[in-house]
This record gives structure tokens, sequence and C-alpha cells, in this order.
């Protein structure tokens, strides 16, 4: 066994086994690589394949003539005539000249039901801001209800029925062949709150609710976290009342999202008497939750500061405070913001603790303050996704789909901040 | 107990020099251990008018001794190394002389420890102008990820030793020359400092030491992560260095301690062993343990 050549025999022999084995070990991390890969493009492939309709707006446009007789409307200033006022009529009008030759009080309800629930309150918002278009012929855009729409974008896909009698088939087939039926982006996703009419829906209070919680949660969490790992990490002593509270802070990072939730309703609602569904309570539990993960993250990076350049500055007889302000905070700081960028991501898609303090509420209106009456995307998705009818469907996906770029935005800026602070040490 | 030892006073403090006689090899290991365990020093551990004077100092981890009652004085503008095998305190002993030791928590110092007469380890004395006096380099270059500029003007900013920007100006470019630094760098001060080779790095720490006149330096081991041309540099720069300031420097080469110190104490296992005039350590130990280290029976 001594002898050389059978020993370089013996390593040779087991170098191929040697081979072997890293190369099936790196098999394997090929394949979870993989998984992981596919898994992610078919969650995304069919995210897109569902929610893509969701950006498209069915649409409507009609020379719709203004006539005051029609609307029994002599003066759109005047607040109880404008109350009063007929509105469907002038847009039936409109439709029936487009097809002459629909008669009967059946068959005009049929047609009038083409166009979107809102159209006539639309016309009437129109007037009141314009009231000198009374009288005169305007070419006007409405939202198709929300069969019509069903039936523009999945007339084929059987996952959807299609409620619109022959008749009215029909007609939709002539408007598209007419150019009157038209699809185009759907500004109205980003620029409404939530709705009960698919059409009418849109995803911008949910994106306000969501940041407005987010700045709360952001506040509040990034600063108290940040504090909390540099007292414990430079400051505190060691002892069992700092092992227990890291040992805690452990707990807390693990506690289910919900019992912050239940938490927050029962302090903040509860005991303080804050308001249900704003903005700033749903930040405070969110901050809650992300503040011992940004403890723990914050911890490891200061962890990882080299004690030599803690050294190097003790050593010229900077004190404690500036050893920590000057160099391990600035070299720290790209692993602090890292981490935290990722929790607010995560706190951003939480929905549990959100439901329980009331932000699951139907709100229509865009919140404007901390204070306001909001939702956030996840929970707007939710409710989409519980929603009767088909229009929602498109929605929730398209909804998913913005919160995805929100999320993956987040993490870009982690990533570039990463890289940004990093070369300039 | 019985032979050469007991003929030193247990008074040391008293006694400017103490002289051992070689014993017979039979007694020899009995004597160390004795000689050890009395905490004696021979040679010259002290001086007239010192700069720092250290008594009866121990110092352990948790319950793990490292320094056992060593006493030693540090003159004024004198350059005295710490030689001796790994793990003797040597380190353990330089960091008590500015404090460093305080951020290890298990570590417990005694006795005492006396910079111009005044106690380093009074609570109530501040570490931080008590380093501000007590400058340190360390074993791996350690610059502050900044610019060559910064890192010398870190020390005067945090001290308020520059009000104007051409005093600060003044005193990077004094501490540069010192450090023999200046021509190397002057035409990039901005540009950041962990570029620069291991040698440049180490003269930029120590520049930046005495960026803020401190009036003793200690070195930890400054020149064992250097090439040999960088370790001559550094070793110039001691010397000329030793005119205004008192040097602390430890190493792990006895040809290094020949070349820069007056006087070189060995440690060993947490006692100092033997402090003598640098040539006279070297060629004449009077000690058998110093003798075996340098000769390189061990160590």
């Amino acid at each position: 066994m001594n002898n050389p050549t059978s020993q370089a025999e013996l390593v040779r022999r087991s170098l191929k086994r040697r081979y072997r084995k890293e190369r099936r070990f790196r098999l394997y991390g090929m394949i979870a690589v993989a998984i992981a890969l596919l898994s992610l493009l078919i969650l995304f492939a069919d995210i897109i394949q569902k929610g893509h309709t969701g950006f498209l707006k069915t649409t409507i446009t009609l020379d719709v003539e203004l006539d005051g007789e029609l609307m029994y409307l002599t003066d759109p200033t005047d607040r109880d005539e404008m109350a009063m006022a007929d509105f469907t009529a002038p847009i039936l009008a409109a439709l029936k000249a487009q097809f002459p030759d629909v008669e009967g009080r059946a068959a005009e309800r049929e047609l009038s039901r083409l166009v979107g629930t809102y159209a006539a309150s639309d016309l009437r918002d129109l007037l009141r801001a314009e009231p000198g278009l009374l009288g005169t012929t305007q070419t006007l855009e409405f939202l198709a209800h929300d069969t019509v729409s069903v039936y523009v974008k999945h007339a084929d896909n059987p996952r959807y029925t299609v409620r619109l009698s022959d008749q009215q088939k029909q007609w939709v087939d002539e408007l598209q062949a007419r150019g009157v039926i038209d699809t185009s982006f759907n500004d109205v996703l980003f620029q409404n709150g939530d709705s009960r009419e698919p059409a009418n829906a849109g995803i911008l209070g949910a994106i306000v609710g969501s940041m407005l919680t987010m700045l709360v949660t952001l506040v509040l969490s990034f600063p108290v976290g940040v504090a909390a790992a540099i007292y414990l990490e430079e400051f505190a002593p060691r002892n069992r009342l700092t092992d227990f509270i890291e040992v805690n802070i452990n707990n807390l990072a693990a506690v289910p999202s919900i019992i912050f939730g239940l938490l927050g309703l029962a302090v903040f609602i509860g005991a303080f008497g804050m308001p249900r569904s704003v903005p700033v309570v749903g930040g405070l539990v969110l901050a809650l939750m992300t503040v011992p993960t940004i403890i723990i993250s914050s911890r490891a990076a200061i962890k990882s500061v080299p004690p030599s350049i803690r050294e190097a500055a003790e050593g010229i007889g900077a004190s404690r405070m500036q050893v920590v302000l000057h160099h391990v905070l600035p070299l720290a700081m790209p692993g602090m913001l890292t981490g935290s960028i990722i929790v607010m991501a995560q706190a951003l898609g939480e929905t549990a603790p959100l439901l329980l303090i009331g932000m699951v509420a139907f709100i229509v209106d865009i919140p404007d303050g901390l204070f306001d009456a909001a939702t956030v995307l996840p929970v707007q998705i939710y409710l989409w996704a519980s929603s009767a009818e088909q229009g929602f469907i498109e929605l929730a996906s398209a909804g998913i789909m913005v919160l995805l770029t929100f999320m993956i935005s987040m993490n870009a800026l982690a990533i570039w901040l990463r890289k940004r602070l990093e070369r300039r040490w | 107990m019985s032979n050469a030892s007991s003929n030193i006073p247990d008074d040391i403090t008293k006694t400017e020099k103490a002289a051992i006689k070689v014993a017979e090899p039979a007694q020899q290991d009995r004597r160390e251990a004795a000689a050890l365990e009395e905490g004696k020093t021979v040679g010259i551990p002290f001086c007239e008018n010192p700069k720092f004077q250290l008594r009866n100092v121990e110092v352990s981890y948790g319950d793990t001794p490292a320094i056992r009652n060593i006493s030693l004085d540090i003159a004024r503008n004198e350059v005295i190394a710490f030689i001796g095998p790994s793990g003797c305190g040597k380190s353990t002993f330089l960091r008590c002389l500015n404090r460093m030791n305080d951020s290890i928590e298990s570590c417990s110092v005694r006795g005492s420890l006396l910079l111009d007469g005044e106690d380093i380890y009074d609570p109530r004395r501040d570490v931080v102008e008590l380093r501000a006096r007590v400058g340190m380099v360390f074993q791996k270059p350690n610059p502050f990820p900044k610019s060559i500029y910064d890192n010398v003007a870190y020390g005067p900013r945090i001290h308020g030793l520059a009000n104007r920007k051409s005093d600060l100006d003044d005193i990077v470019e004094g501490s540069l020359r010192k450090a023999g630094l200046w021509e190397e760098v002057k035409d990039r001060l901005d540009a950041t400092a962990t570029g620069m080779s291991g040698g440049q790095q180490q003269r930029l720490c120590i520049a930046r030491a005495i960026a803020v006149s401190p009036e003793v330096i200690l070195m930890d081991e400054p020149c064992s992560a250097l090439d040999p041309i960088a370790t001559a540099k550094v070793e110039e720069l001691i010397a000329e260095m030793s005119e205004s300031y008192t040097i602390v420097i430890v190493t792990h080469s006895m040809q290094q301690a020949a070349r820069v110190s007056h006087r070189t104490a060995y440690f060993h296992l947490g006692h100092l062993v033997e402090v003598n005039e640098t040539n006279r350590l070297f060629t004449a130990p009077e000690h058998e343990l110093t003798e075996s280290y340098i000769t390189g029976r061990f160590g």
C-alpha cells in the first residue's frame, strides 16, 4: 500500500468516483433550479394569459344628439331638472340610429343594455360640467355593458358564459364590424376605485391605499428596527435579559401575520379607538410584523462589518457612537436596506392582518389621507376573486399583475441600492 | 525556590537589575518554573521618569489568565519591542496600554497601570482622551474604506483639532510626510485607500495614527502582512518617529526587534521573563528561556 505507484493508482480510481459524485450533485442542483424556474414561468404564463384582457376595455362610440325635449331638460344648471331628466333616452336614440328597424319596447330594452350601467350618469356628469352642450350632437365613448365585454373578449372561451340573447349577439357583431364597438387600453383600471360594475372598477384606490399603508410601515419600522439592531449589537450588555430579548425577537418574526391583525384590532381599534379600515392602522399592524425581521437582517448586516474597521476607529479615539455612525452604519447600510426592502415587499403582499382591521370593505373613493378608509392591492384582488360577476375574473388577474410589478420593482430597487452603495466602498 | 531565584529580593520594584546565575542543567526546569511563578523579571524592567509605569499587571479572559503579574516601565521616546512565542500575552499586554481590551467583555485587568503618573484604568478616565494620546497601528492594515485624505483627516476631525480646512490640509500633509507617503499619494488624495498596496496601507494607518499627535504609538505586529521592502520602509519610519514618540512594538521577527528597538522584552506564557537593552538581550540573554527562544529552540 505504501508503494507509490499503487497509491497513485488508488487516487486515480477514487478520482473517478469523486468526479461522478460531483457531477451527480451538480445535476441535482440544476434540476432544483429548473423546477423553480418552471413553476415561476407557469405561474406568470397563467396569470398573464388569464389577466391580460383585464387591461382592455370595451367601448361603444355613438353620435349622441343631446336633445332637450327627449331628456325633459331645458336648463342643465337647474339641479331639480337634472335630477328628473332622462339621460337614457338620447343614448337609446343613438343606438336606434344604428339599427333603424328595431321596434317595440322589449327590443329597445335589449338594445339599451348594450351600454354599461353608468352610461346615463356619465352623460349627466358631462352635461353638468358643460351645460352648453345641450342641443348639440356629440360623438361620445361609452363603456360597454359587462356582458357585451365578456362576449367581445371571451366569445370562444369555455370558462365564460355569454349572457346575451342571439339578437344582442347579432347587434354586437354588427357594431364591431362598423367599428362602433371596439377594445382599447383600459385606462379606467388606473383611474377609478372599486365598483360593483366590472367595467367601471379600477385599482387606483387600492394602489393609493397600499402606498399610504407602506409609507406608515416604512416610517415606523425602519428607524425602530435599525435603532434596535444597533443598540442590541453595539451597546447592550450581554446578559440574560438581552438573550431573552433576542430569542423573543426571533419568535416575533415567526408569529403568523393574522395574529398581528388580531392584535391590531384589539389594541389600535379596540383600546385606542382608532378608526377601522384606515391606512394608518394597517401601517401600524404591518410595522409590528416587519420590525422583527428588520432587526434580524440589520443585526446580520452590522455583524458582517469587519472588526478591523471598528478597531481602527476605536484606536484613534472615536467614541462608541462615532464608531457606529461613521463606520459601522455606512458599511452595514446596503445590507440593512436590502433586508428592509424585501420585507416591505412581503408586507405589500400581506392580506390576512388587514382583513381583520377592516381594510376589506368595499370602498369606491380614492383615499386621500392616512385616516381615510382604504383597501390595499392584495385585499382588492381577494375581493375581486370572490366576486360573482364574470368581468372581475380578469380584473383579479390584472390586479395580481400590478401587485407583482410593484414587488418586482421593489426587489429590483433593493438590488440596485445594494450595488450602488457597495461600489462606494 | 531553593537556589538562584531565591537570591532575588521579593520586592522587585526596588531592584534596578536582577542578575541570575546560570543554574545546573538538572535544576534548570525547576528553577525556570519557580522564576516564572514568582513573576520575577530579569534585566532592566525599570527606568527613571517613565512614560508608562506598570506594576503587578494581571489580565485574564474569564477564568483563563493571560498576563501574570507583570511589572515594567516604558521610558519616554524609547522604542521597546515585545517578543515571545504565540499566545504569550504580548498583544494582550500591549492592548492594555490604550484599553483596547475594553470591548472584550470577559477581559479583566488588575494592577496599576500609570501613564505619566495617571491611572489608565481609572473608571473616571475618558478612554477617548486616552486613545488620542496613545495611538495604535494594527497587525493587518485596516484603512477605512474612504479616501486617503479622509483616512488621515478622520482623527483630527473627531477630536476637533483643526478649525479650518487649511489647518486640516496641513495636518494631513504633515502626517503623510512623516509616514513617508506624501510623495506617493499627493496627487490622488481623493482615491480610495483600499486600492493602495499593503505597505502603503500600513503606512497610511501610521499616518492616521500620528495625525492626532499622540504621545505613544502602539504597534501590534505592524509588518507581519507586508513584504520585505514595505517592511524596511516601515522600520525606517519607526526609527525616525522614535525622536518624537514613545513606540511600543509587538513583533514576531527578532531581526526586526533587533533593528528598531532600544529595549526588548521577552514574554513567555503570560510572564515577562526578561527585559534588556536590545543588543544585550540578543547577544547575552540573562535568562535561559530567552536564550532558548532567540536561539530558536522553541517559539
